[in-house]
């Protein structure tokens, strides 16, 4: 187990490493200030600023979580408090289910169903034109398949709250959902972000689903329906073709190097606030 | 001696799916005195004690039928809030589980529950209570502090602080010294005989000493069925039937 462990750790490093050796080219001739925060994307001119797809993909991302958390935390409280033990045996194969799906699929339903929504009555209703390839497709696709793991291990973690804490609220005269709420919450509070943080890491490197429906504009997005470029996109759609371009091949291992940084970075952030809610709760 | 009932038991049955835990059960409990109720493990001692505040049936396939009265109200009858009917009993558990706050938001949890705002107030009440199960003066510096930091036996005088603070007009107890020190449990037992002038109190236990300690009114289950109940001088000195007989002296356990 320990030695598994290390190996993990010492391939993350590796890659980030061989990323590193590969982007030292464009490194060597471009700060890493200007290419982390120009919105200059103009490869054949040897600009490469990759905020567009940085912003990109914190936008898809955080419109997705913000989509999927609420629903996803009500269903498990749903499914792991409420729901009768039948009606758990019955969706816990659905949502494996859904896990299941390819990436793919969820690109064309998103293109099928989504795009055409939102460019036919949810932009309108806010009065906005869009061709629906937008922040919004993207984040409602990546928030559905983000679903399962988060809604998985939610269930989990409210399932591991001993019942006599819920029961010592329920003896004082709490009602279910005051214990639910100010209880069984609290307690699984940690457990709670780890599923969050789950899904966020998934969410971070999906690309197919998201390539397929969120226009791939290299362009800042100012609303959830503009279009976006997210960097797993960016790489996804122009590796091995545009390698022609000087620095391009470059850049683009540079782009995955920020993706893996940033993964990296949620994961070390949402790791101390882990930590931190444990102190103060356990 | 003369007893004044606070709760009836009448012809309760509980069913776990298909097993029957309790069979056909009537007994009255005493008012302002210790019940205690005795018998070997799985008899059924904990299902009884938890139809006393209606915890039994809030689990997937239990059924109960029968009736309980508590303050002339048949607690199992629909109408009834079951809310309050909980807030007039305190539950200590077997094994202290402290909410997951602080040592003041425990006490403080059902007061606020049930409506109390006031920052003065409930100040007044978490000292009280606290005073009331022996354990301000150890923790008085750090209220604040997650009450899961404190010792197994002070987490149990918390936890009975906690279900005082609701007023309630009984106490009911699962063994609650089991997970405990001796020192620990004899505080708690020390509290258990002075709460008594205000409280009824029903206590499991298996432990035939603290039962001839505590009690004052004495229910003895065998595999779910009430074998004998009276006054702790009657059942546990001079017992009637063969089965107390043979339990008291220790032969089945
Ligand atoms: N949640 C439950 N589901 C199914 N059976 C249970 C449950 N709780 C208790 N029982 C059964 O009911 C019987 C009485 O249990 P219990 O009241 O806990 O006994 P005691 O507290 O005297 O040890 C036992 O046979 C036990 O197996
Ligand atoms: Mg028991």
């Amino acid at each position: 187990m320990m030695l598994l462990t290390i190996f993990s750790g010492l391939i993350v490093f590796l890659m980030a490493f061989g990323l590193y050796q590969r982007s030292r080219p464009i490194l060597a001739i471009k700060p890493l200030t200007e290419l982390l925060f120009s919105t200059s994307w103009h490869p054949l001119r040897g600009e490469f600023g990759f905020f567009p797809f940085i912003m990109g993909t914190l936008w898809v991302t955080g419109v997705a979580l913000a989509i999927a958390v609420p629903l996803c935390l009500l269903t498990a409280i749903y499914l792991s408090q409420y729901a009768h033990r039948r009606v758990r045996e019955w969706t816990n194969p659905l949502i494996d289910l859904l896990a299941g799906i390819p990436s793919v699929v969820y690109g064309m339903w998103g293109i099928l169903i989504i795009v055409p929504l939102i460019k036919n009555h949810i932009a309108p209703f806010f009065g906005i034109f869009s061709t629906g390839y937008s922040v919004i497709a993207g984040s409602i696709v990546l928030a559905i398949m983000i679903f399962p793991i988060i809604i998985h291990v939610a269930v989990e973690v409210f399932r591991s709250v001993p019942y006599e804490v819920s029961e010592a609220s329920l003896a004082l005269g709490a009602t279910k959902w005051q214990t639910v709420k100010h209880v069984v919450i609290r307690k699984a509070m940690p457990g709670v972000i780890a599923a969050i943080v789950l899904g966020l890491s998934r969410a971070f490197g999906e690309t197919m689903a998201v390539l397929m429906v969120a226009g791939n504009v290299a362009k800042v997005p100012s609303s959830v329906f503009d279009p976006a470029y997210p960097l797993p996109a960016l790489i996804a759609n122009n590796y091995g073709e545009m390698l022609s371009v000087p620095l391009y091949d470059s850049a683009l291992l540079l782009a995955s190097l920020v993706l893996l940084l940033v993964v990296l970075f949620f994961n070390i952030i949402s790791r101390v606030i882990l930590i931190r809610v444990e102190r103060s709760i356990q | 001696m003369e007893f004044k009932t606070h709760i009836s038991v009448q012809n309760l049955d509980v069913f776990y799916g298909t097993e029957r835990a309790l069979k056909d059960i009537t007994v009255d409990i005493p008012d302002k005195k210790i019940t205690v109720i005795i018998g070997p493990s799985g008899c059924g001692k904990t299902t009884l004690l938890k139809s006393f505040n209606r915890l039994v049936d809030s689990m997937d396939e239990v059924k109960v039928s029968g009736k309980v009265f508590l303050d002339g109200e048949n607690i199992f009858d629909p109408k009834v809030e079951i809310t309050h009917i909980r807030k007039k009993m305190g539950l200590l558990s077997q094994k202290p589980f402290p909410l997951p706050m602080s040592i003041y938001d425990n006490v403080a949890y059902g007061p606020r529950i049930h409506g109390i705002r006031d920052k003065k107030e409930l100040g007044r009440i978490v000292e009280h209570y606290l005073k009331q199960s022996s354990l301000w003066d150890e923790v008085k510096d750090r209220l604040h502090a997650p009450a899961s930091r404190l010792s197994l036996g002070q987490q149990q005088r918390l936890c009975l602080a906690r279900g005082l603070a609701v007023e309630p007009e009984i106490i009911l107890g699962d063994e609650p010294t089991s997970a405990l020190d001796p020192k620990s449990s004899q505080r708690i037992e020390q509290r258990f005989l002075e709460l008594k002038r205000e409280y009824t109190i029903v206590i499991v236990t298996h432990i035939l000493r603290q039962a001839m300690r505590l009690a004052d009114y004495v229910v003895f289950l065998y595999l779910g069925e009430l074998i004998e109940h009276g006054p702790a001088e009657d059942i546990l000195v001079d017992p009637k039937e063969e089965m107390t007989k043979e339990y008291i002296k220790g032969i089945i356990s």
